[in-house]
């Protein structure tokens, strides 16, 4: 047998075992360690801060559980969400993720070790990717090997796709859900291989953290019924995916009920319904399958016909008839949205107006995966061609996972995992194949010596990498016993094989960079604090809300109710600590319509509605200044939008743009647009910052004319540095009982001059 | 279900006779002490689930929660008896009788525990 290297011999089997081992718990710890330091590029740019909009919520409320204990959080009822309702904050949430951190947070002080609570929200999604590479490395080692477990490992610890919801410092609810989902897998591949209840309990505890922890546990929820419902349609039922999924569902149910949040969503609503049928259909099948081992075939098929039909019906019958009696709440709006994506822009505009409910750009696969998406279809095609149950849990899970990540920008996260897990299968066939040291016969040769060639290599080598037959090759090897002179394919000689391996690992360096990019550049942003460029290439930081919003907490009394769009209430609940109108929980659309009908109608409309809800102040933020376009002129369409839909009659969509039809801003703005109160927040004395100079927005790349609008119902109080949020004050009534405007006007042909309150501005130019 | 063609009513009568003959002869002592088990606990569900329908669901965290317990406790025991299932024994390679009587008990405590916090 020809070798292409030489491999060292007189190793006992027992020294490489262990030197393999070793190897791959230095390659974990490396791996976990990469995952960690990857996701730290924003505390080093910018600082050890929570980020962006729903984090702020959920460090406020591990806050309250730190300070205040779990039953008090429980219990907790928030009377500034949401005001003037209050917000029952305890039965609304998913509390996985602050009990996490309160536990973490009680252990280290039981240590004696007095680290602040923030520092662990901040660092608790890094923490948790290396969990998910380890778990990753478990789901990927019961498919395939150790080594694709490791690349497996290696992928997700570095993936954009997952790194863009688990930076330091992004707190949110997926930082730990996806661990969860991958060892909740792990578990649960694990009871079907084995037929173990003990993995299928395990499946439904970790099944009932995933619940406590996100939203989308409805994905495990319908992921393992499928998965079995097809292993039962491709005839392998066996008596393990019985243990395993009956185990699985019937703790993991119940104790999913536990969490108030969903409540007895379980066994009411039709997103849970599938999982029940299956159960159901198991129990059947099993039943089935007992009566036939004590039956002759033919009774058995009688009794079976009759059983399994009447059955059938009887159930479906039942599901059908508990929907139409309103016992079992049909699909949700956000199901239906997954199937039919035009469905929230028609009937929900408050999902659809969210970013990251947004359809998927296609580049934005090759950003979030890059190299892996070309080695998905290919790892996925080798699961075809091996086909044990776990790999039809693999495809399935590509499929859907394809499927939902194309039609929602954040559930390229759901994707990303199994994605990960078939490119490794995919390249670590390839390197297998490559490195693999044996070289195939030469045709002249007899083949009966092939076979015992073989084994006398492998234990010779005792390399875990050729002691396996090769994943694509193993039915090719099987053949081969067959006294004929086809060989088994194989690689000649050095060259070929370096030719490969090279090229393999440049695309994985390639890889390794790009990742490290796209983390450092575009997902580490804390969108609280942001970025930009001085002319001579060192960072300029704009700290435009956090200035903003500590004006807020020190000059305004605590109780003065702020006003702003809905995306803003939960950093002005965790940084000014105001209570708000509405915030990101987004559970009262006609509430967030009535801050976009005060935000889109004229100032004499919009100020009966602020003095009703007892605003004080009013945030929008404003980019036209410094370019960022996230402003709230940007988002007004679905202010409208959304108020629309509440007030049909007042508001209308078309009346904001121009009679061409475009989204204006400048002198040709509609004149609904330039009364609207949102307009004229926004440019308020915006020109006079240019000196009569044209003022220019840089958002929309529109002059704006050279007298703002004006306000009457509301004065100035607060502008920031970049003029990013500005800040207005609801003005009382006038003590005269005039409506403010005429008592405006007669104040201004008083005395040309009105005092205003100082506002710190200047000029960037 | 191409070869169902000669059934009647009267030989259905039988094939149930059959059946339980076949049982009786065929199941092992400990088998059938755990279908007895099973069998209890399908008494008690639809019991349960009766008083459920006809009398009153008021609390139906509790309903729920000893509904649950029997239907976990019957798939818990139903996977028992099938990992202990002599006949299952190639299935099984990985799954003792002891390992998987260890499991059974882990897994109901696990689920009673479930049952006990949702009673209310």
């Amino acid at each position: 047998m020809s070798m292409a290297y030489p491999l060292p011999s007189g190793l006992s089997p027992a020294t490489v075992t262990n030197t393999a081992s070793l190897i791959r718990i230095v390659t974990l710890a490396l791996i976990s360690g990469a995952a960690i330091a990857s996701r730290l590029f924003a505390v080093i740019n910018f600082e050890s801060i929570i980020h962006e909009f729903d984090p702020w919520f959920n460090f406020r409320a591990t806050k309250v559980l730190a300070s205040q204990g779990f039953y008090e959080f429980w219990n907790w009822f928030d009377p500034t969400a949401w005001y003037p309702l209050g917000r029952v904050v305890g039965g609304t949430i998913y509390p996985g993720l602050m009990a996490t951190s309160g536990v973490i947070y009680n252990i280290l002080h039981a240590l004696n070790l007095p680290v602040d609570i923030r520092n662990i929200c901040v660092l608790l999604a890094p923490g948790f990717s290396a969990l998910t590479a380890w778990a990753t490395y478990m789901f990927t080692k019961e498919l395939k090997d150790e080594s694709a477990g490791l690349l497996a490992a290696a992928f997700i610890g570095i993936a954009p796709g997952y790194i863009s919801r688990s930076v330091a410092g992004s707190y949110d609810n997926e930082a730990i859900a996806i661990f969860l989902l991958m060892f909740t897998f792990y578990c649960w591949i694990k009871a079907l291989k084995q037929g173990s209840a003990f993995f299928g309990m395990l499946a439904g505890v970790f099944y009932f953290y995933m619940v406590a922890a996100w939203g989308g546990y409805a994905f495990i929820t319908n992921m393992i019924p499928l998965h079995a419902l097809i292993l039962i349609l491709m005839g392998r039922f066996t008596s393990r995916l019985y243990v395993g999924y009956s185990s699985w569902y019937a703790i993991g149910t119940l104790a999913s009920m536990q969490v108030p949040f969903v409540g007895f969503q379980p066994v009411k609503t039709s997103e849970h319904m599938a999982a029940l049928g299956v159960f159901g259909l198991l129990q059947i099948i099993a039943f089935s399958q007992l009566v036939r081992s004590h039956l002759s075939s033919k009774q058995f098929q009688n009794l079976l016909f009759v059983a399994v039909i009447g059955t059938g019906i009887l159930g479906s019958l039942a599901i059908v008839g508990l929907t139409y009696k309103g016992w079992i709440a049909p699909w949700t709006g956000r199901f239906y949205s997954l199937w039919d994506t035009g469905y929230a822009k028609k009937y929900i505009p408050i999902i659809a107006s969210v970013s990251e409910h947004q359809p998927t750009a296609w580049p934005s696969f090759f950003m979030d995966l890059q190299l892996l998406m070309f080695l998905f279809p290919a790892g996925v095609f080798l699961c075809f061609k091996q086909l044990r149950d776990e790999h039809v849990f693999v495809i399935i899970y590509a499929v859907v996972g394809s499927y939902f990540a194309g039609v929602m920008v954040r559930l390229m996260l759901t994707l990303t995992p199994v994605v990960c897990v078939s490119a490794a299968v995919a390249l670590s066939t390839l390197l297998d194949t490559y490195i693999d040291p044996v070289e195939p016969l030469v045709p002249e040769e007899a083949a009966p010596s092939a076979s015992g060639d073989d084994s006398t290599t492998t234990s010779a080598s005792g390399s875990k990498k050729a002691k396996k037959p090769v994943f694509g090759l193993s039915e090719s090897t099987t053949t081969q016993s067959t006294p004929k002179l086809r060989t088994r394919p194989g690689i000649f000689g050095l060259d070929a094989r370096l030719v490969v391996i090279f090229n393999a690992f440049g695309m994985l360096s390639f890889f390794v960079f790009h990742c490290t990019w796209v983390t450092s550049n575009a997902y580490s942003s804390p969108s609280v604090v942001l970025a930009s460029a001085n002319p001579d290439g060192s960072q300029h930081i704009i700290d435009d809300f956090r200035e903003a919003y500590y004006w807020l907490r020190q000059n305004t009394p605590e109780t003065s109710v702020v006003m702003s769009w809905w995306d803003y209430g939960y950093q002005i609940a965790g940084m000014a600590d105001r209570p708000t109108l509405v915030d990101n929980n987004t559970w009262n659309n006609t509430h967030i319509a009535t801050v976009g009908k005060a935000m889109s109608s004229t100032e004499e409309v919009a100020y009966p509605i602020l003095r009703k809800h007892d605003v004080d102040y009013v945030l929008v933020i404003f980019g036209g200044l410094i370019g960022y376009s996230g402003d709230d002129i940007n988002k007004f369409l679905w202010m409208v939008r959304i108020a629309q839909g509440v007030w049909p009659d007042e508001i209308q969509e078309p009346n904001y743009f121009t009679p061409h039809g475009e989204y204006r801003v400048d002198d040709q703005a509609s004149t609904t647009m330039k009364n609207s109160l949102m307009y004229k927040m926004s440019y308020y004395r915006f020109a006079e910052l240019f000196g009569g100079g044209q003022a220019m927005d840089r958002v929309r790349n529109q002059v704006m004319p050279k007298h703002g609008p004006t306000l009457d119902y509301l004065d100035e109080a607060f502008t920031s540095e970049n003029w990013i949020v500005r800040i207005f004050q609801v003005k009382k009534e006038d003590l005269l009982g005039r409506d403010l405007k005429s008592a405006n006007a007669f104040s201004q042909g008083k005395k040309r001059k009105r005092s205003k309150p100082t506002v710190r501005r200047r000029a960037i130019v | 279900m191409a070869k169902s063609t000669s059934s009647s009513s009267p030989a259905q009568t039988t094939v149930v006779q059959t059946l339980w003959k076949a049982y009786n002869d065929q199941t092992p002592d400990r088998l059938k002490f755990v279908d007895a088990f099973l069998f209890f606990l399908m008494l008690s569900g639809i019991v349960q689930f009766a008083y459920c329908v006809l009398v009153t669901n008021f609390p139906f965290n509790a309903f729920l929660a000893g509904f649950s317990s029997t239907v976990g406790q019957f798939v818990l025991t139903a996977s028992l008896r099938s990992q202990v299932n002599p006949e299952n024994k190639d299935e099984f390679n990985q799954v003792s009788p002891e390992r998987a009587f260890a499991d059974y008990v882990l897994g109901s405590i696990v689920l009673h525990f479930f049952v006990f916090n949702f009673l209310g």
